[in-house]
């Protein structure tokens, strides 16, 4: 992608009087010497994927380290007892978040958005969206483009990488995506967008990257139901008109900064953090058979 | 990186760098030996070795010995189906030197008994590094048809395989050249816009002075 901050996409939006998503779409076409239809295609297959990955989803299976798995049944269990008071919505964004992250380590196919390791954020929050409020798949996958537009400024400005940034890289990232998406769903301008994504990856600043033996599965799968939760209120924040003081771009560059600062022991080395208690240990040691 | 790499790419879980990539390894050494994997020694380095099993790099590199992409469902069950085409294979842990966190050693034996010792990296989010092959380096990522021309270190080669390429319109993107020590054993990687010719790369392996041949097509087998 050619852009390398939120405000130029904004400005272009305002110029070029275009759909933000159409801008990001043009930019597509350029970039990859592609057709609208064929861009438009590609999008909709990976929507279509992340919309498989959520229905094929095996409640009984258990990932091959036994960490991982089951959770996301309890949780559809409690959506259709009544038992989530966080509202109906947010259980459902709750359940598919972890039913992704399940997946995910299960070797199950899945969508990366940005990352596997984050893989559950955007589609717990967009395939709830669309069935809980009836929206089209066209205007759906409209959405996914504004995502990546965010994604890719995220990934150009700072990282997507929890070896480099901490999981603020991956589940930020993927949450300040979602809750832009979210958004531009729900009729916001641009502005609103960004705002949204400002404030969505500022609430999770600073968070690191400490899987308990170095696997994509504790904290990973819970850590994908803050980042699709947080991008709800984030999008519910910004259209009731807050505004994140620090722009989107600067907070953009902050979570490049603290990623840098972060100790390696707390990037993707499971040498710190969760990885480093008594049980984290253990549950290394085990899996190592030493 | 397009917008696809952000929004993408379907794939078979739990980790870019550890599964994904992993698989990505596996199909580029299969496509650069050319045919079938018979045998397989893996050698398996750094994080790869340490949480390899739990991320399923094992699988991963073995689905991508056998031809599957990164979004195969079938790369869990990659073992049991190397079992029915009678593919051997095995895995040791290795420290191979001063070299990326994930990293792996191929050494592949095919149907016909070709040979192919293969040095790769995941870099993460999928991508890979080929590092060595047959133990001289090299650096390529396989995102483009590359020919990778072992030689001795006489004047000429590269003349000999620039001109074909051109002979043959195709495009060179990268170009690196490799030596052991003056006069013995180099190596050139070309990568290039285009495919080359098959009948263009048994030219080549005639060639006096030319001692191995590899290439890899992006195109499917």
């Amino acid at each position: 992608m050619g852009y390398i901050s939120l405000t130029e996409i904004e400005k272009d939006i305002r110029i070029k009087k275009c759909e933000y998503w159409e801008i990001i779409l043009q930019d597509d076409m350029k970039e990859r010497m592609v057709s609208a239809e064929n861009s438009l295609k590609e999008m909709q297959g990976m929507y279509q994927a992340m919309k498989q990955a959520d229905k094929s989803y095996e409640g009984r299976r258990k990932s091959s380290s036994g960490l991982a798995g089951t959770d996301g049944l309890k949780i559809e269990k409690a959506n259709k007892t009544g038992k989530i008071i966080s509202g109906e919505f947010m259980g459902h964004v709750m359940e598919r978040a972890v039913k992704m992250g399940e997946s995910n380590a299960c070797m199950k196919r899945i969508v990366a958005a940005p990352t596997a390791g984050s893989c559950g954020v955007i589609p717990a929050v967009l395939l709830s969206y669309e069935k809980d409020f009836k929206m089209s798949e066209t205007r759906m996958i409209e959405s996914l483009y504004v995502a990546a537009g965010i994604g890719c400024v995220i990934a150009k400005r700072a990282s997507i990488s929890g070896a480099e940034g901490g999981c603020q890289a991956e589940i930020g990232s993927a949450s300040a995506m979602a809750a832009g998406a979210l958004c531009y769903l729900r009729g916001g301008t641009p502005a609103q967008i960004h705002n949204a994504s400002a404030i969505a990856l500022k609430n999770l600043l600073g968070l690191v990257c400490d899987p308990v033996a170095g696997l994509v599965e504790v904290p990973c799968v819970k850590r994908n139901v803050i980042g699709a939760v947080n991008a709800v209120t984030a999008s519910d924040l910004s259209m009731a008109g807050v505004k994140s003081v620090i722009p989107a771009d600067e907070v953009i560059d902050a979570m490049k900064n603290i990623g840098r600062m972060l100790p390696c022991a707390l990037k993707e080395t499971a040498e710190g953090g969760l990885a480093s208690t008594p049980t984290g240990q253990k549950i290394a040691k085990r899996l190592s058979g030493k | 990186m397009n917008i696809f790499d952000i929004v993408g790419p379907v794939m078979v879980g739990p980790s870019s760098s550890h599964t994904a990539g992993a698989v990505r390894i596996g199909y580029i050494s299969r496509k650069l030996l050319g045919e079938e994997v018979h045998e397989a020694e893996i050698y398996l380095h750094g994080s790869f070795a340490l949480t390899g099993k739990g991320h399923g790099t094992d699988k991963a590199l073995i689905a991508g010995l056998l031809g599957m992409h990164t979004d195969d469902v079938r790369i869990p069950d990659s073992f049991q189906m190397a079992e029915e085409k009678g593919m051997k294979f095995f895995f040791e842990t290795a420290d191979l030197g001063d070299v990326h966190p994930n990293t792996v050693l191929l050494k592949l034996t095919g149907k016909s008994k070709r040979k192919l010792e293969v040095m790769a990296s995941s870099l993460g989010g999928g991508r890979i590094q080929v590092n060595s092959l047959d133990g001289l380096t090299v650096n390529f990522c396989g995102d483009y048809p590359t020919l990778i021309v072992h030689n001795q270190d006489q004047p000429g080669h590269v003349a000999e395989v620039t001109s074909m390429l051109s002979h043959k319109s195709v495009n060179i993107a990268n170009m690196q050249l490799f030596r052991s020590q003056r006069g013995a054993d180099a190596v050139m990687v070309l990568e290039c816009d285009q495919e080359i010719p098959k009948e263009s790369i048994a030219w080549l392996m005639h060639l006096e002075g030319i001692n191995k041949v590899t290439y890899l097509s992006l195109k499917e087998d």
